[in-house]
Parts: structure tokens; sequence; C-alpha cells
């Protein structure tokens, strides 16, 4: 666990928190209140920072992108998404009666109201579940919009006994408005997120077991109930935190994607952990970039886009399961596969000619022949071939000659595929002629060290079971 | 509060308003309820949700591009946007190690988050804003000029569509109720079980698109659900379960009404208040199932110990 939060990650983004929030305020308005709209400019005020307004709604950017990437991946290998979702769809009306409570935009009684509408939804659903007989997928339904219609009607009832005033204040929690964070709303965002990491830090192992092994968890004696529900709790606080800028409708996305995008790139919890808050903080603020660039526009879509951009950018390339770099690699692979089956063919021809002395050259013809393809597809093979080193084309392009590498080369797929069936018939007690299909596919993928181990297995065989001989070690 | 404002005055001085907002909100939880009682048995009821947010963007497309409110284009906008969703799921979780959960989470909300944007750049003070998305605009449909029966085009719309949802499902109701119970048993009575459920999907997403403006994209996901989820603590019978759902969107559409003008808030949230409502009445009195029953078997149980075995089977 010590190496989950090194305190040299924090110290430069500390730093930058308290530039952004005291620096001092330049002649600006807020962004809400922007009438003209040049693209160019706003672009310029974007990266001066030069907007106070912009730099609050920046910090909360970053502080809830960390916090929505860190507990969306928790939610992300519990396959935990829909939930999410529901509760966050949930906690409306909690906002609606911490406003009338307050009768103001006070964001403590807004997160304490939505906190707990986000408990009891999620208290409902788990109710429903045990006591009727309706899935799970109902009783989220039902809760996710009864809690919803619930908190329309109220907040449609503050708007009509305010005045206009106030209207904006609540109806940026259900699209998200950067705009409205102000200095308090900061605050109260910091001490969540504090709060948040904290215990993430210190719950890290139970919750991750409790999240990939309940029955495990049960067996070694940890508190499930109450880890669940204490993960409850950190679920409806990221909400919360997220949900002036984010906005209801949209937030469950911002907890998704970035956990899903990390999910994709990494395999490991603690490296998800990081780079999920990575991908959220990334996303929140490219959201607050593009709704920036226009005024008035919703700061919640955007983030959602943002975050989906990263996504498609994780899914297309990903090092290791992304859709293009996993094509490029099978690609390459097969390239491989046929560079190494035609250098065996030409192998193969040198073997039978090589009583009568023809060095290392082979025609054409005969090679495609062999390899039974066209002439042209052969030669597209062998420019391949050639451009590795390989082969080189001589007389005209009729003949083909092995290099030193290409012999090389030939000459160990070769052993592979015949110290494979000898591997077969002796071993594996395989007819002899039932081995070569089983070796033409492994011979590309032995390594050297399974090949010594092999090798040394069968004491040195020197002919494979057709009596062909197999080609000395390379170098030896 | 004015018992004779909210519960007389609609039928009365206001009828002519009122009239084809009941007219709506009922049509729209029938046709919902029925089509919702498969959701429920199959245990997809988040793939309304999913579709009602996917095809906003298709929605919003069409209405900037036509500017025209009719209900044609903005179908075969949604109709693409839909289709488009799906694929986009069966992509994200069959070709990569993402699960379902996710892929739906993720391609739905960027749809929507697509939707919105567009919406609030071109749609602002038009029929289409985000007020729609949220709360619907059951109370000020588009092109109110009666045309049946003092009732507006989309309502009449509406009407055809839960008829046709109705009729559809009393003709195959055989074969839907097998085929959500027990597929391989509707295979082997040569019912096709995908054809079942692509049917199914359509049917949904003609019942969605329809009910978009007057219930907006969020809610609608209740009017599919709850009607289901009381019925089937009432009964185990599908039929049943349908008639009892009808009655559900009745009641729900009715006192939505009335909710609506006792607290001046938009009829379709108010209707999903009180058609929650009503599942939380039956939750706790249901005979079966019900709250208050579960917790005297669970009392008589603890008396008698040899009961329990028997109760709880």
């Amino acid at each position: 666990m010590t190496d989950f939060v090194p305190a040299r990650y924090f110290t430069p983004l500390l730093a930058a928190f308290f530039f952004l929030m005291f620096a001092g305020d330049a002649a600006a308005a807020r962004i809400g209140e922007l009438v003209q709209t040049d693209p160019w400019q706003q672009m310029r005020r974007f990266f001066t920072f030069s907007d106070p307004g912009l730099r609050l709604g920046l910090i909360g950017a970053l502080l809830f992108g960390a916090t929505c990437g860190l507990l969306g991946s928790f939610i992300v290998v519990r396959k935990m998404a829909l939930i999410g979702d529901a509760i966050s769809h949930a906690v409306l009306p909690g906002v609606a009666l911490g406003f009338l409570w307050s009768m103001d935009k006070d964001p403590l009684a807004i997160l304490v109201g939505a906190t707990i509408a986000g408990l009891t939804g999620s208290l409902v659903v788990e109710l429903i579940q045990r006591t009727t007989k309706i899935k799970q997928d109902a009783a989220l339904g039902i809760v996710l919009a009864s809690f919803f219609a619930v908190g329309l009607c109220l907040i449609r009832m503050i708007q009509n006994n305010n005045g206009a005033s106030k209207i904006t204040g609540l109806k940026s929690y259900l699209f998200g408005d950067i705009a409205v964070l102000d200095r308090q709303d900061i605050l109260t965002i910091t001490a969540v997120v504090i709060i948040t990491v904290l215990l993430v830090v210190l719950l890290y192992r139970p919750l991750l077991t409790i999240g990939f092994d309940r029955e495990f968890a049960y067996s070694i004696g940890l508190p499930v109930k109450l880890l669940d529900g204490i993960f409850q709790l950190f679920l409806a606080f990221s909400i919360v935190v997220a949900l002036q800028a984010v906005g209801v409708v949209l937030v469950s996305a911002l907890l998704i994607t970035p956990a899903a995008a990390a999910y994709l790139l990494v395999n490991r919890m603690h490296h998800m952990l990081w780079v999920a808050s990575a991908i959220g903080m990334l996303s929140a603020v490219l959201g607050v970039f593009f709704s920036f660039l226009g005024s008035n526009l919703p700061t919640g879509p955007f983030m959602v886009l943002g975050a989906s951009s990263v996504f498609l950018v994780a899914y297309l390339f990903a090092p290791r399961h992304g859709r293009v770099t996993r094509w490029l690699r099978h690609r390459s692979r097969r390239r491989d596969v046929s560079n190494e089956n035609t250098l065996k063919s030409i192998y193969r021809i040198l073997e039978q000619g090589a009583a009568n002395g023809a060095g290392n050259v082979v025609q054409i013809d005969k090679l495609a022949g062999e390899r039974r393809v066209s002439k042209a597809e052969l030669l597209t093979d062998l420019r391949r071939l050639r451009r590795i080193g390989a082969v080189d084309l001589i007389a005209q392009g009729r003949d083909v000659m092995l290099t030193d590498a290409g012999l090389q080369r030939a000459r160990r797929v070769v052993r592979n595929h015949r110290l494979w069936e000898v591997y077969l018939t002796n071993e594996a007690a395989y007819a002899s002629n039932h081995v070569h299909d089983d070796a033409e596919k492994i011979e590309h993928f032995l390594s050297e060290e399974k090949v010594a181990e092999i090798e040394h297995q069968l004491d040195y065989p020197e002919v494979d079971p057709h009596g062909k001989p197999i080609p000395g070690r390379i170098g030896a | 509060m004015n018992l004779h404002r909210i519960f007389v005055e609609p039928w009365q001085s206001h009828a002519s308003h009122y009239w084809p907002v009941f007219a709506m909100a009922f049509f729209v939880t029938v046709a919902c309820g029925l089509i919702g009682n498969y959701l429920v048995l199959r245990r997809i009821s988040l793939v309304g949700d999913a579709i009602s947010h996917s095809v906003l963007p298709g929605i919003a497309i069409a209405f900037i591009l036509t500017g025209s409110r009719s209900g044609t284009p903005m179908f075969i906008g949604a109709l693409v946007a839909g289709v488009a969703a799906t694929l986009l799921i069966e992509v994200l979780h069959s070709r990569s190690r993402l699960k379902q959960d996710a892929a739906i989470g993720i391609t739905f909300s960027t749809l929507f988050a697509i939707g919105v944007i567009l919406i609030s750049i071109h749609g602002a003070h038009t029929d289409l804003d985000l007020d729609c998305v949220l709360f619907g605009k059951m109370d000020f449909l588009p092109g109110r000029e009666p045309v049946f029966l003092g009732v507006p085009g989309v309502t009449v719309t509406m009407a055809v569509v839960a008829i046709c949802v109705g009729l559809l499902i009393i003709i195959f109701y055989k074969e839907l109720l097998v085929s959500s119970f027990d597929p391989s048993l509707a295979a082997s009575m040569g019912i096709n079980p995908r054809l079942v459920h692509y049917l199914l999907m359509a049917i949904l997403s003609v019942v969605v698109v329809a009910a978009f403006i007057s219930v907006g994209a969020i809610l609608v996901i209740a009017m599919l659900i709850l009607p289901a989820a009381t019925a089937c603590m009432l009964s185990d019978r599908l039929w049943l379960m349908m008639i009892l759902s009808v009655l559900h969107a009745f009641i729900s559409s009715l006192g939505g009404v009335h909710l609506a003008v006792a607290l001046q808030v938009p009829t379709a949230p108010a209707s999903v208040v009180v058609g929650a409502v009503c599942f939380v009445v039956v939750w706790i009195v249901s005979p079966r199932q019900g709250l208050i029953s579960l917790w005297l078997r669970s009392h008589r149980a603890d008396r008698a110990p040899e009961v329990r075995s028997a109760g709880n089977v």
C-alpha cells in the first residue's frame, strides 16, 4: 500500500491548486456572464487562467475528476456500473431538499441531503430485492426514476415559490455548470475528496477483497456488510462532489468511462486507480475547456464527451487490449509465419538439391510450385523477405538466394519443426504420420530455451521420424 | 389545500386543457406498462432506459435538420441512433474485456451527452429543449389543435401505438410468454427466441420514441417498470399482470394530473410519483409478498419454528 499515494505526486498538484485558488483576481467576468463568444479569445483566456471563475472551475474539475476515477475503478471491476447510474439519479430529491432546508445554494446542506438521498436509494434497491421477487434491474429502474421524478417535482415547486434568481443555481445540478462553483463549493469538494482518498487508502485491501471475491472476504472474517455500506457512502460522496459541475443526469458517466478506459490500459488494480484518476482529471478539464469556448453551455455533457474520447483512444490503441494494436500485432504475427514458411520451403528445396551442389540459389518457379502459390503472390512475399534481409533476388528476378541471416532463420524453423515431430512421436506417443500438422503450427512459436530443453530431453536426436536430418544448433 | 380546485375544476372549467393531458398520460403509461411487463420478466428493464437515452441525438438531429416536430423524421433519427447504440454496445462488449454493464453505461451516456449538447446549442426556446428531455411536454403538447375527440394529433398517435401494442401482445401472447420464461422450450416449439427478442426491442423503441415528447428521456423508465413491478407483486399470472398494469397506468395518470394541479408541477413527473406511491402501497400490503405479510409470517415463524420451513418454501 505504500506505493499507492507517494507524496511526491501530490506536492506539485497541491501547489497548482493553491496557485489557482489564490492568484490575484484579474478583471474578468464570470463564465456565465460572458455574452460575446469568440472561440479564439476564449481559448486565450482559458490558457492564461485570467478568469477567476475558470480557475475555481478547474480546481473543482481536477479534484472531482480524480475522485470519480478512483471510485469508478471499484465500480467497474465490481460490475456495478448501472447501480452507479441509478444512485446518481436518486440523489436529486436530496439536492432539492437540501436547497429547501437552507433556502440557499448552501453546499453543505446540499451535500448532506444528496448523500442521504443516494444512500436511501441504494437501501431501497437492496430492500426491494430482498423482500420481493423483483430482480435487480427492475429495482434499479424503479428507484432511479421514482426518486428522480420526486426530485423534479420538488425542484419545480421551489422554482414556483422563489424568484428566478435562485433557479439558475438549482438548475445547474441537472446538466452541470462549472461556472456556478464558488470558493465555498471548492472548499467543500476539497474536504470530501480528502476524506474519500484517505478512506480508499486505508481500506484499499479490504475493498479490493470484497470486490473480487466475496466468499473469500467472508471466510477471512472481513465485515463485508459494513464495507459495502462504506463503499455505498463513498459512491454517494463522489457523485455529490461532481454533481454541480457534471449534473445528476450524466455524473455516472464520469464514474464509469474513465475507469473503463483505465481497465483497458492496465492490469493491476492500484495502477488502474492511478490511471483512472488521471483520465478523470483529463476528462473534466477537457469538459471545462470545451464548454468554456461557447457561452452558457452545460458542462456535464462536454465532460462526458471528453471521457468518451479518452475511452475511444484507449479502446483503439491500448498497448495490449486495443483494437488497432491487436490488429497490428495479429498482422505482424501472420507475416512472420508466412515469412518463415517461405524460408522453410527454400531450405527444403536446397536440402533436396544439396547433393547436386546448387548452392544457396533456388528458381522462383520451383519455389512457387513447392509453396503452391502464384508467382505474383510469391514475389510479394519474397520482396518482403528481401526488405528484412533474408533473401536476395538474382538473375533478373528468376532466382532467389538465401542470405546468411535467412539461412539461419530457415534452419531454426526446420529444426523446431523436426524436433517437435520427434518429441510428439517419442514422448507423447503420436503416430509418426500424425505429427506434421501440429509441428507446422508450433514451429513458429517455440522459444530458444524450450527447444534446448526438448533437445536435451530427447538426447540430441539427429533425424526426425521421417528420416530427415535435423539441422544443427545455430552457430554450432 | 383547495380540493375543489384540485379535483373538480380540471374536469369542469378547464376540461379542454386537462382532458387531452390525461388522455396522453394514460396512453403513454398503458403502452409503456404493457411492454414493460416483458422487460421485467426478461430482466432487461434497464434496456428501456438505455434506449430512451441513446435515441436523443437522433431526435435532436432530425429536429434541427427538418425544423419540424412532425413524427416521421424524428422517428427515423431515433431509429438510426437506436440501431447505432445497439451495435456500439455489442462491439464494446464482445470485442473487449469490458463487461456488459460498463458497455451499456458508456454508450448511452455518450450518445445522451451528444444529444444534450445539440439541444442546448440549437434547441433553446423551441419545443425540443432541455426541459422537454427532463420533464416532458405533456402539459403543453406541441400542435395542440384537437383533431379527434378533443385530443391533439400526438395523442392520437400515442393512442394508436398503445392499441397496436395491446393487439400485438394479444396476438403473440403465447410466443412472448414462452420465449420470456423458457427460451429453449420456445425453440423446441418452433418459435425463434431471437426473433421474438428483436421484435420486442422494436416495439419498445417505437413506444419510447412516441412517448418522448410527452415524458422526456429519463422518466420513461418509470412508466415502463412501475406498472409491471406493482402487478407482479399481486399476481403470478401474466394476463392478470397485464390487466393490473393497465389499472396501475390508469391510477397513476389520473392521480398524476391531479397531483400536478395540486403542486403546480409538470404532469409527467407527477404521474411517476403517483405510480411510485402505488408501488410502495402494494409493496406494503400485498397479501403474499407484502412487507406486512412478510413481517407477520416471520413473527409467526419465531413462535412456531416448524411452520417456517413450510411457509417460506
